[in-house]
């Protein structure tokens, strides 16, 4: 879905035979900033494919030796770096099935369908868009306590389904969408269900996959959350098993290093192979960033 | 009542269970949260009014010798100083890639959103190890310069200018994506007209670019405010322990005194200031967008 080069000339687009300074000086900063963008994280890699014992190299390590010493310690050495994996997984995989399913269905409600009541609940969802998960945090802990899902993954789960962003992007998405094929099936006495699910839900294919995407990434990311929800080492999710390594494994930088880099690996594989999902799901608004 | 739910049943059911986890996990902690800001609340006996009723606001400015007041001015610092930086980086990116021939503008924008989509708590980390003082990549820099080393992250007058220049070097993903849709939307008649009239390239991007996205620009400072307000995860990984009140933010000051010291009244006072801060912000757009321009 890329839209056809507009060009808009910051540069001079009808080169003159004379050397084009402006173009090349363009050309330079782009590839300085994409470089200055991508250094941290390629040093994280560079040091995590190098084998390092104790305190990182004082000359730093450009160039990866392209060895698994530091990984094989990691899996080996920490007791639950695969269960925060897998729980990492579990979290990100329930709260994305979750929004897909449950979002589009209440987004198909608000954008076609009549019902008393449906502007004022719409405006209620829309005035806290803005509100962020710190300014609840302490009611949130203690509803979440309550109902005994401290130190649970119910507990991270359950939290994230109430984000209500997904809801405006089907709306948004289904709205768009025309009527008759919805009204035809209507006529031949299909339940509203059976509407929904076969004929509503295909149709919203690119705008759940934006959804699906996003939601998946933001929760395999989660941290404060996860941080405050789960107390036991075994339960905790990847980001907050890896934040916890450095106090746990001091002075063994390549464990340290591996552990990070192997839980941004799997988001960076998934960036690489959904790119174009990825930017025109924030053209759909669907994340910051 | 039959016919009622014969003809709206349906459409309840549909928003049901989006509305049951958006009540308890939402509106109803939004409203406790206010009302625990003006109360004593243990886990064990539950919430008790405290006298005078607005105490907690009291203590949330002045305990601790008034760390609060200095991790609000921590936050805007840092929102002022990483918002202008990613608005103007940004947009600058977002211009120059605009030229460009597809395949070329695509990978720019895959390269600058790819530190995007790992964890801020990652990218945390990874400033942390290059503004290590002792094997960093900084001050390794400083040392090929023969500049004497620098203590990033421990000296309490440089740590909050070491985060916030961590968080204007990560590359403003969504504002380069947003900027060059809404540049690609302009109508090239515009350019045009400008070009037959004489206006240099630079005129151009000042005179049509520029004006004509303000609505994308205001989005953006919106998002990037209110993202900023919150931040945590940076500061949570590059310095666990605070370099005193240098480096608190109001986010750490929430999560210190509601689960640290388990003084949930306060740290609700201290949120409720927070979304007051981000309403402020919220209506500012809200009120900008209605005399927004149309093209």
């Amino acid at each position: 879905m890329e839209r056809t080069a507009p060009s808009i000339p910051l540069t001079a687009h009808k080169a003159a035979p004379r050397i084009a300074w402006g173009k090349i000086g363009a050309m330079a900063v782009l590839i300085v900033t994409a470089v200055v963008a991508l250094f941290p994280m390629y040093w994280l890699f560079a040091n995590a494919f190098t084998p390092i014992l104790g305190t990182p190299p004082l000359t730093p390590i450009l160039v990866p030796a392209f060895k698994l010493d530091n990984f094989q310690r990691l899996l080996g050495g920490t007791k639950y770096y695969a269960n925060w994996m897998l729980n990492s997984l579990i979290v990100a995989f329930a709260v994305t099935a979750w929004h897909v399913v449950f979002d589009t269905m209440a987004g198909y409600a608000f954008a076609k369908r009549r019902f008393p009541g449906r502007n004022v609940l719409f405006w209620i969802l829309l005035s806290t868009l803005m509100i962020p998960i710190h300014v609840t945090l302490i009611p949130l802990y203690i509803i979440t306590r309550r109902i005994g899902l401290i130190d649970t993954l119910g507990g991270v789960i359950l939290p994230g389904t109430a984000v209500v962003f997904g809801i405006f992007l089907m709306r948004q998405y289904i709205q768009t969408l025309p009527s008759e094929l919805e009204e035809a099936a209507r006529v031949d006495g299909a339940s509203e269900f059976r509407i929904f699910w076969e004929i509503i839900l295909p149709l919203c294919k690119p705008a759940v996959a934006a959804l699906a995407i996003f939601t998946f990434v933001r929760f395999w990311n989660d941290f404060l959350w996860p941080l405050i929800a789960l107390n036991k080492a075994q339960n905790y999710t990847l980001t907050v098993g890896v934040a916890n390594l450095q106090g746990e494994f001091m002075t063994d930088w390549g464990v340290i290093f591996s552990g990070a880099a192997l839980a941004a690996l799997p988001m960076i594989a998934f960036f690489l192979a959904f790119q174009k999902y990825f930017l025109e799901g924030v053209r759909m608004g669907a994340i910051k960033g | 009542m039959r016919r009622f739910i014969q003809k709206h049943g349906w459409s309840y059911a549909f928003i049901l269970p989006s509305l049951i986890t958006f009540t308890v996990f939402v509106l109803v902690p939004v409203v406790w949260a206010f009302i625990i800001s003006f109360q004593e609340y243990s886990l064990v006996r539950g919430g008790a009014w405290v006298t005078p009723i607005y105490k907690n606001y009291v203590t949330a400015f002045t305990q601790f010798g008034g760390v609060f007041v200095s991790a609000i001015r921590n936050t805007l610092i840092y929102t002022l100083f990483t918002v202008t930086a990613n608005i103007v980086i940004g947009l600058i990116l977002a211009s120059l890639i605009q030229p460009l021939s597809n395949w070329l503008r695509t990978f720019f924008r895959a390269a600058y959103y790819l530190p995007a989509v790992t964890s801020a708590l990652i990218i945390g980390l990874t400033w942390a190890y290059i503004f290590n003082a002792q094997w960093g990549f900084a001050n390794y820099l400083l040392r090929l310069v023969g500049l004497p080393p620098v203590r990033w992250l421990s000296d309490p007058d440089i740590a909050l200018g070491s985060v916030t220049l961590s968080a204007v070097l990560t590359v403003p993903a969504t504002a380069v994506v947003l900027f060059s849709a809404a540049m690609g939307s302009i109508p090239r008649e515009y350019y045009e007209a400008a070009e037959l009239d004489g206006a240099g390239p630079f005129r151009r991007w000042w005179h049509i670019t520029v004006p004509l996205i303000k609505s994308t620009t205001l989005y953006l400072v919106v998002i990037y405010t209110i993202a900023s307000f919150e931040v945590f995860e940076r500061i949570y990984v590059m310095v666990p322990s605070g370099v005193g009140n240098s480096t608190q933010t109001i986010v750490t000051q929430i999560y210190n005194n509601g689960f640290k010291d388990l003084n949930f009244g306060v740290a609700s006072a201290q949120a409720f200031v927070l979304f007051v801060m981000i309403a402020l912000v919220a209506a500012l757009q809200f009120r900008a967008l209605r005399s927004d321009v149309e093209y």
